[in-house]
C-alpha cells in the first residue's frame, strides 16, 4: 500500500503543488488584507484560521498522495454512499447561513458536507466510467444519471446550492463528453434541449428562490437598481477596475474592508486581489490557475489507467468549472452563483477537500509510469 | 484506441481552457484598462463623503457698531438607527415629547444606511436639550447637535432695512452666482442680508470623512476651516430706527432719514413690517401666506414702493422756481382771501377765512394754497416740471434695496401722451400745490429735502457706513435760494402759526415742511372722515438747520393733516439720531448754555 521510495520523490508532481500552495499563500495575503479591521480592537482573525486550515489540508494531501488512488475504486461506493447521507444529514442537524442550510456544526467547528460530497462523487463517477465498455449507450447514460448525478443533485438544490448542484452535472455531462458518447445521444440531447428548453426554462424560474432570481436578473441588468439586486456586480465590477493597471498597491484596497464588496473574502475574492495588484497582478494569477488546470489535463492524459485518468479529468474539470463561474461572476460575464474560487476563497471545508482533492491528482501522477497490479 | 481518441478531446479541452483564459484576459483589458479610471472614481465617491462646514455669516452691524443680528445656535436631536433599541421607543417618545408613531417612521425610512444620523426633532429650547442631554445615556445612538441660524436681535425693527435669509429658489439654485453655497444654506433674500450677501456669506469649509458601506465614519481624512463671512456696518442708526417706529406706533406708513452731505441711509421705515425671525428657521407655508394676503401689505416696501400727492411739501419747488425764474422775490406779496376763481371753478385755501396779505415765508410758513396758485400761474407747468426734475422727483433715486417707483411729475408733455389730452391752467394750480397728477415717494422725499439742506446736491442713497457719496444730480438752485427755503422751513416748525409746530425739538433746530395727500377731493374738516377716507400726511424735516446733518420724510398714510400725524414722527428721529451724535452735533442752545 505505502510506497515512498526515491523513484516516488523523482516523480511527485512538485510543481503544481508549488502553484497551489502559491495561490493559496495569495489568498491569506488577500483574505488578511480585504478583512484587515478600519478601527481598532475589531476584526476576526480569518487569515489565520485559513493558515490553519492550509496546514491541516497539506498534511492530509501528503498522506493521500501516499496512497495508491487505486484504493479509492475499490471503496467508491461506501464513500459515496457516506457523502449523500451527510447530505441528508444537513437537514436534520444542519444550520443556516445567508438564506440557505449547508452547515453541520461539532462544537466550535462548522463542516460543509456538500464540499466533502464533491470529491467522493468524482471518484464513484470515474469508478463507474471505468468499469464501463465502449462507448455509452442510451440505458447506461440515463441509469448512471439516475444512479448517481440524480439524488445529490436534487438535494443539493433544496438546501439550496445551487452552485455545487450545477458543479457536479457539469462534471457528469464533461465526463460523459470525455468519456465518448454514442452519436444519437448527443443528437437526441441537442433536440429534446431545444424543443424543451422554454419549458425547463420556465420550470427552473420557478423552482428558484427570490434571491436566485434576482441574481439573474441582476446580471442581465446590474444598473437597474445598483444598491439593491445589482449590488453585488456593480460592486465587484468597481473593486476589480479600480485597480487599474497596476493595483491600488497591497494593503491599500478600500472595497473590501470599507465593506462596499460583499463577500469580499469568499466568493469575490479575484475582485478584491483585483483591486491591489492590478491588470499585472490579475493575469498572473489567471496563469497559475491555467498551469494547474493544463497539468490536471496533462495528468488525464498520461494517467496509467483508465480510472486514474477519470478520476484526474473528473477533479480537473471541478477546478476548472469553479475556476471559470467564479472568475466568470467576478468580472460580471456569468451571473452571481455562490461558489469559491478553489484555494483561494476564505472556507476550512472547502480548502481541506481541494487539498485532498490536489492530492489524488498528484497521486495520479506520482504514479503513472507504475505497472498494473 | 479508445485511449488515444479520449487523449484527443482532453487536448481540446485544453484549447479551450485557453482561449477561455485569453477572453477573460480581454474583460480584465475592459475594466481595469478602458474603463479603470471611471471605475476607480467610483470606489472613491464609494469611500469617501464629503461634509460641508458652513461659513459662520458676518454680522451686520448699525453705524455706531451696534450689533444688529446674531448667529445663534439652536439644537437639534438626530439617532443613528443601527445603533438604537427599538423597544425604548415608547420612553423616548415621552423624553422628546413627540408621538411613537413619528418617531418610528423617520427611523424606519427606507434607502438610508443604519449608519446615516436621522434628524428627529429640531429647534429644541436649551430647556429641552439640558432634559434630553440628562436622559441620554438610556437611548445610545441619540446625538444632540448644534444648527447656526440667524437671530435678528431688534424683531421687526429695521427689518425693511436688514432683510432675512432663506433657502435658495429655483432661480438661484441654477445660478452660478450661487454655486458655492452649499445646499441646504440659507442665503439673503431681502435687504441688506441679500445685497450685501456675497461678502456676509463667507467661504464654507469641508471635510472630507472615509466611510464603510454602512455610513459609519472611520477617520477624517481632510478639513478646510470655514472662512467667516466679512462683518458690515451699515448706515443705519438702529437708535433713529426704533424711536421712529415707536413713533409710528400701529400706524401706516414709512420713514426714510438720510445723512445730508453723503446720502447714507440713516433710517428706513415702511410700516407695518415683518419680523425677520420667523424666516430665521425656514418660514411655515400658512406663516408666509397670512404674510403675503395681509391686507395692510407688510411685505411692501413703502419708502420705496408708494407713491403718493406729495400735498403742500411740494410748495417748496414751486416756491424755488419761482424764485429762480425771477417771477417772485422773497417780498412778493399775495392777498389770501380764502381763494381764487378761475374761470367757473373755485381753487380754495385751506384756510376758508384766508389768510390775508402774505410774503413768501409767511405763505411757506402757514402753508398758504392762494400764495403758491399765483406762482404757479406765473411758472406754468413745464417751468414747475424743469425745477422738480431737478430735485429728482419723477425718476429712481438709485437706492438699490428693492425696485423703487418713479413717481410722477407731469407737464404738458406728459398729459398729452398718457391722457392724450391738453393742459388745463386749473391742472397748474392743483400742482403748485402739490395736488394732481402729483406722485412721489418717501426716498425722493427724503434725497430731495437733503439736497435742499446741503445746498443743491443729490445724493444716492446708500446702505453702507462711510461709503464714498455719489452724486446722482445737482438741483437748479442756487444757495441764495436755498437759504432763503431753508429760513422758511425754520419758521413752518418754529414760528407762531407754523404748520410744522408739532416738530419742534428742544434738542436741536429743525426746519420742515408739511403736507397732506388728497384722499377724497373735499376740503372740509378730513379729521371727522372714517379713517380710509382721511388724507395722507407728510412731513419733511432737516437739522440742524444751521449746519444739516439729517434730512427726513415721513408719509402717514390716512394720518389727516401733515403737521398732527408727521411731524412728531420726524422729530422722536431727529432726537432719536442725535442721543448718539450728540459729540458729532454741535446744539447752538446746548452750546449757549456752556
Amino acid at each position: 500500500m505505502f510506497n515512498i521510495d526515491r523513484r516516488f520523490i523523482k516523480n511527485f508532481d512538485w510543481i503544481t503543488l508549488s502553484v497551489v500552495t502559491i495561490i493559496i499563500f495569495i489568498g491569506v495575503m488577500t483574505i488578511y488584507s480585504a478583512t484587515r479591521p478600519l478601527v481598532d480592537g475589531e476584526g476576526p482573525g480569518f487569515y489565520a484560521r485559513q493558515t490553519v486550515w492550509f496546514l491541516i489540508g497539506i498534511a492530509g494531501l501528503f498522506l493521500v498522495v501516499s496512497f495508491d488512488y487505486i484504493w479509492l475504486s475499490r471503496f467508491s461506493v461506501y464513500l459515496y454512499l457516506a457523502g449523500i447521507v451527510s447530505l441528508i444529514a444537513v437537514f436534520i442537524f444542519g444550520k443556516a447561513g445567508l438564506g440557505a442550510q449547508r452547515w453541520i456544526s461539532f462544537g466550535p467547528l462548522s463542516f460543509q458536507p456538500s464540499e466533502f460530497f464533491k470529491v467522493v462523487y468524482v471518484i464513484m463517477l470515474s469508478h463507474q466510467l471505468s468499469i464501463m465498455n465502449g462507448p455509452v449507450s442510451t440505458i447506461s447514460f440515463f441509469r448512471l444519471f439516475f444512479l448517481i448525478v440524480f439524488v445529490p443533485f436534487i438535494l443539493l438544490l433544496k438546501q439550496p446550492d445551487l452552485g455545487t448542484a450545477l458543479v457536479i452535472l457539469i462534471i457528469f455531462l464533461s465526463l460523459m463528453l470525455a468519456r465518448g458518447l454514442q452519436r444519437k445521444i448527443v443528437i437526441l440531447f441537442v433536440i429534446i434541449g431545444l424543443i424543451s428548453l422554454p419549458f425547463l426554462g420556465n420550470i427552473f424560474w420557478e423552482g428558484l428562490k427570490d434571491y436566485q432570481k434576482n441574481r439573474l436578473i441582476a446580471f442581465m441588468e446590474p444598473g437597474v437598481d445598483p444598491t439593491g439586486i445589482g449590488y453585488h456586480i456593480t460592486q465587484s465590477k468597481i473593486t476589480v477596475g479600480s485597480g487599474k493597471f497596476f493595483g491600488k498597491g497591497y494593503l491599500k484596497g478600500t472595497q473590501g474592508p470599507f465593506r462596499f464588496l460583499p463577500e469580499k473574502h469568499t466568493d469575490f475574492i479575484y475582485a478584491a486581489f483585483a483591486e491591489e495588484w492590478g491588470f499585472l497582478g490579475s493575469i498572473l494569477l489567471l496563469f497559475f490557475y491555467v498551469v494547474l488546470i493544463l497539468r490536471g489535463l496533462n495528468t488525464a492524459m498520461n494517467a496509467k489507467d483508465d480510472f486514474g485518468r477519470y478520476l484526474a479529468l473528473g477533479i480537473t474539470f471541478m477546478f476548472l468549472t469553479y475556476f471559470f463561474v467564479n472568475v466568470g461572476m467576478t468580472l460580471g460575464v456569468m451571473p452571481v452563483v455562490g461558489i469559491p474560487l478553489p484555494f483561494m476563497s476564505y472556507g476550512g471545508t472547502a480548502l481541506l477537500s481541494n487539498l485532498l482533492s490536489l492530492g489524488i491528482l498528484i497521486s495520479i501522477r506520482t504514479r503513472r509510469f507504475e505497472l498494473f497490479h | 484506441m479508445k485511449v488515444e481518441r479520449e487523449s484527443k478531446r482532453i487536448l481540446v479541452t485544453g484549447y479551450i481552457v485557453i482561449i477561455a483564459f485569453l477572453f477573460l484576459i480581454m474583460r480584465l483589458w475592459q475594466l481595469q484598462i478602458l474603463h479603470g479610471s471611471k471605475y476607480r472614481e467610483l470606489s472613491e465617491a464609494n469611500r469617501l463623503r464629503i461634509m460641508t462646514i458652513p461659513a459662520p455669516r458676518g454680522i451686520l452691524y448699525d453705524r455706531n457698531s451696534i450689533p444688529l443680528v446674531r448667529n445663534s445656535s439652536y439644537y437639534f436631536v438626530s439617532i443613528t438607527p443601527g445603533e438604537f433599541d427599538k423597544g425604548k421607543v415608547n420612553l423616548l417618545s415621552k423624553v422628546l415629547n413627540m408621538p411613537v408613531k413619528e418617531i418610528l417612521e423617520k427611523i424606519d425610512k427606507k434607502g438610508i444606511g443604519p449608519f446615516t444620523p436621522i434628524r428627529l426633532k429640531q429647534g429644541l429650547s436649551f430647556q429641552e436639550v439640558a432634559y434630553i442631554e440628562s436622559r441620554r445615556s438610556d437611548f445610545p445612538g441619540l446625538i444632540i447637535e448644534v444648527e447656526v441660524s440667524r437671530e435678528y436681535i431688534y424683531g421687526s425693527i429695521g427689518s425693511h432695512i436688514i432683510g432675512y435669509l432663506g433657502k435658495p429658489n429655483l432661480y438661484q439654485s441654477k445660478d452660478p452666482l450661487f454655486s458655492n453655497v452649499p445646499p441646504d444654506t440659507f442665503i439673503g433674500q431681502w435687504g441688506a442680508e441679500m445685497l450685501f450677501d456675497k461678502s456676509l456669506r463667507g467661504i464654507p469649509g469641508e471635510r472630507v470623512i472615509e466611510v464603510d458601506s454602512l455610513g459609519r465614519e472611520i477617520r477624517l481624512l481632510t478639513e478646510k476651516q470655514p472662512v467667516k463671512g466679512e462683518d458690515i456696518k451699515l448706515s443705519l442708526d438702529i437708535n433713529l430706527q426704533k424711536a421712529a417706529e415707536d413713533a409710528f406706533g400701529e400706524r401706516v406708513g414709512a420713514l426714510v432719514a438720510v445723512k445730508t452731505n453723503t446720502g447714507e441711509v440713516l433710517g428706513l421705515v415702511s410700516k407695518p413690517s415683518f419680523d425677520p425671525n420667523l424666516f430665521a428657521r425656514g418660514i411655515s407655508y400658512d406663516e408666509w401666506i397670512s404674510l403675503i394676503r395681509d391686507n395692510n401689505r407688510p411685505m411692501l416696501n413703502r419708502a420705496l414702493q408708494s407713491q403718493y400727492p406729495p400735498g403742500s411739501v411740494f410748495k417748496i419747488i414751486t416756491a424755488i422756481a419761482g424764485l429762480e425764474e425771477g417771477l417772485i422775490k422773497p417780498e412778493t406779496k399775495v392777498n389770501c382771501r380764502g381763494g381764487i376763481n378761475y374761470g367757473r371753478w373755485h381753487f380754495g385755501c385751506w384756510r376758508k377765512e384766508g389768510h390775508g396779505v402774505l410774503s413768501l415765508h409767511k405763505a411757506i410758513v402757514e402753508s398758504c394754497d392762494v400764495y403758491f396758485y399765483e406762482v404757479g400761474k406765473l411758472l406754468g407747468i413745464d417751468r414747475i416740471y424743469n425745477y422738480a426734475s431737478s430735485f429728482g422727483l419723477g425718476k429712481e433715486t438709485g437706492f438699490k434695496l428693492v425696485n423703487e417707483k418713479k413717481g410722477i411729475i407731469p407737464n404738458t408733455k406728459w398729459k398729452k401722451e398718457k391722457k392724450r389730452q391738453p393742459w388745463y391752467l386749473g391742472e397748474t394750480f392743483n400742482t403748485a400745490i402739490g395736488q394732481g397728477y402729483l406722485a412721489v415717494t418717501p426716498i425722493q422725499m427724503a434725497v430731495m429735502t437733503g439736497a435742499i439742506a446741503n445746498g443743491g446736491n443729490l445724493y444716492q442713497p446708500t446702505l453702507i457706513k462711510d461709503a464714498a457719496a455719489v452724486l446722482s444730480g445737482k438741483a437748479r438752485a442756487n444757495l441764495e435760494t436755498l437759504d432763503i427755503i431753508k429760513k422758511s422751513l425754520f419758521g413752518v416748525v418754529n414760528e407762531s402759526g407754523g404748520t410744522g409746530w408739532a416738530a419742534k425739538s428742544q434738542l436741536t433746530s429743525i426746519g420742515g415742511k408739511t403736507g397732506t395727500a388728497q384722499v377724497v377731493a373735499m376740503k372740509y374738516g378730513s379729521g371727522y372722515l372714517p379713517e380710509k377716507f382721511r388724507d395722507h400726511a407728510w412731513f419733511v424735516a432737516f437739522a440742524p438747520v444751521e449746519k444739516p446733518e439729517i434730512a427726513l420724510s415721513v408719509f402717514v398714510e390716512h394720518g389727516g393733516h401733515g403737521g398732527g400725524a408727521a411731524a412728531p414722527i420726524a422729530k422722536s428721529a431727529i432726537e432719536g439720531y442725535l442721543k448718539n451724535q450728540k459729540s458729532e452735533i454741535q446744539d447752538p442752545k446746548i452750546k449757549e448754555k456752556n
